[in-house]
């Protein structure tokens, strides 16, 4: 997935999802002394706003989140660099041709299963889906396999209810897969192109799953009411959503999005904790695209991560879906040991509103003004 | 240096170090060095205005525009040396002389009466008409001694700062 040259403005609507960036960012000095008599310096010293651009330039707290720092290199003496050669030959040479054989292997079993359980037990919707929910389990289990993925999973299996979403922390694509081999979810996810969009069209529709496009306007309210009409079926698979709506390096978390949270519905949180020593699972669809990560993961020793089904959460009283969504952000990071970062993550698609600026445009404005009526 | 090369030889950062006066420490540069690279994406040399727009922060930032001209386009040399002004080690001196290069967006080492009326459209946006921005410039131009038609060079900017202390500051994260 290629960075779009120009990015757009957000449209006002998105802020909609989250409460006053203000509130979290550390606030620069005043723009001005808020009182005494004004004078011509005190307008001509943009100090405070030259701190705080320079400031972002130097570091900010959004392009930490996707940053993937690259491991140390451990094999930089004349001992450990032979044991990393083997390492290497070991990788690509052993491992990685078994993986592929073990994966291919598992796409035929599935696909044989698949194609004619989905054509010829048409009428018998039931046994139908009950049939594909389990192949779809086995071929993730098969993934899971073709990384050598040692997942731990601790808390109760997720029960199928009615009127209840999962919602997890966003590393990877492989996320879905992770958590899907040990329950059949249906996921709410970003179509894309190539044969990852295959398989989303046919194999995961079956599902259940629902897709949505970040670059269509309109396209929030069409989910929206996916959304609600998925939930309120009692046979539906259990609706996955990753309400980070972008991927994240497993370090932070930005803020939720609320739409999984206003939709009446418990919320149980799930938190995924990749171990970074075998792996970094970051997708960074900036840099890469699926096939390469994945083929990254395949040649690499494992993929070890936890995964942590966490306590049922319901609206409290008087709570905003906001509220909720970042009460539910604060427990999936406590538990996977990530930072808050008050950011959306949809920032990395599209430019801030300008309500932002306006709103120190306006504390300036107000500052300056209220001055100048105090002489 | 090499535009694509990640790795910074000693012999860089010293080049570097020299053309920003010995502002930042070494491990300052370095720190420098992989934000740079971490801004420009396909590793040209330079940082784009779309890349550094896509960092929120600096988007918001009601002078961006402004600062965007200053550095759009600047190798790493001229980033560091674009920084340095912003070290704990730089005089009230250059700090005051790059605000007086972000007024004087001509470059013509004069900053006009309209020079500051436009940054404080920047500042202030909608929310302060023309005539109330021209009329509290007039006003506090007049009682420093200076009249609307009057071109400030950077000694009235040095002069009218005076001793009060400049703050800015920004601390470059050092692993």
């Amino acid at each position: 997935m290629s960075d779009p040259g120009k990015l757009n403005t957000s449209s006002s609507e998105l802020d909609l999802d989250r409460p006053n960036i203000e509130d979290y960012l550390p606030s620069g000095a005043s723009i001005h002394e808020p009182h005494g008599q004004l004078r011509l310096r005190d307008l001509l010293d943009i100090s405070p706003t030259l701190t705080e651009a320079a400031g972002a330039i130097i570091d900010d707290s959004f392009t930490r989140c996707f940053k993937s720092n690259p491991p140390e290199p451990w094999n930089w003496n004349v001992y450990l660099f032979p044991l990393w050669c083997c390492g290497v030959v070991v990788r690509y040479g052993i491992l990685f041709p078994v993986r592929v054989i073990v994966l291919t292997i598992g796409w035929i079993i599935f696909l044989s299963a698949y194609i004619p359980v989905h054509v010829l037990l048409k009428g018998h919707d039931k046994l139908r889906k009950k049939i594909e929910r389990y192949l779809v389990e086995l071929i993730c289990s098969f993934f899971v396999a073709s990384w050598t993925g040692v997942v731990k999973y601790h808390g109760p299996r997720p029960s199928m209810r009615p009127k209840q979403v999962f919602v997890s922390n966003h590393t990877s694509m492989i996320d879905f897969i992770v958590l899907e081999q040990m329950t059949p979810f249906a996921v709410i996810m970003q179509k894309h192109p190539g044969w990852v969009g295959l398989l989303q069209s046919t194999i995961l529709d079956s599902l259940g799953c629902i897709w949505f496009n970040r670059s269509e306007a309109k396209d929030r309210e069409t989910v929206a009411k996916k959304l609600r009409d998925h939930v309120q079926g009692s046979d539906n698979n259990p609706l996955l959503i990753f309400p980070e709506g972008t991927c994240v390096n497993n370090h932070y978390t930005v803020m939720f999005k609320k739409g999984a949270f206003e939709l009446g519905c418990t919320v149980c949180p799930i938190a995924v904790k990749y171990n970074k020593i075998f792996v970094d699972a970051f997708w960074n669809s900036r840099k890469q695209s699926f096939t390469m990560h994945l083929l990254q993961l395949m040649t690499s020793w494992a993929v070890v991560c936890d995964v942590w089904y966490l306590e049922p959460q319901t609206l409290k009283h008087g709570e905003t879906a906001i509220e909720f969504a970042e009460r539910v952000r604060d427990i999936i990071s406590v538990r996977a040991g990530l930072k808050k970062v008050p950011w959306d993550g949809y920032l990395k698609y599209s430019r801030p509103s300008p309500k932002h600026r306006e709103l120190k445009q306006q504390s300036f404005a107000e500052t300056i003004l209220r001055r100048l009526e105090e002489r | 240096m090499g535009n694509a090369s990640s790795m910074l030889t000693q012999y860089d950062i010293e080049e570097v170090q020299e053309h920003c006066h010995k502002l930042f420490s070494q491990q300052e540069i370095v720190s420098l060095y992989q934000r740079f690279c971490q801004l420009d994406r396909n590793a040209k040399g330079f940082i784009s205005a779309d890349e550094f727009l896509s960092v929120p922060e600096f988007a918001m930032n009601p002078l961006s525009q402004r600062l965007l001209k200053m550095v759009d386009g600047l190798n790493f040399k001229d980033f560091v040396a674009f920084l340095s002004a912003f070290s704990s080690k730089a005089t009230t001196e250059q700090k005051i002389a790059l605000i007086f290069k972000v007024y004087d967006s001509d470059g013509n080492g004069k900053v006009s009466f309209n020079d500051i009326l436009n940054v404080l459209r920047n500042l202030s946006g909608s929310f302060m008409s023309d005539e109330q921005r021209e009329q509290v410039l007039t006003q506090v131009l007049k009682e420093a001694g200076y009249t609307k038609e009057c071109y400030l060079l950077l000694d009235d900017f040095i002069k009218v700062f005076g001793n009060s202390g400049l703050k800015m500051e920004v601390e470059v994260p050092v692993d």
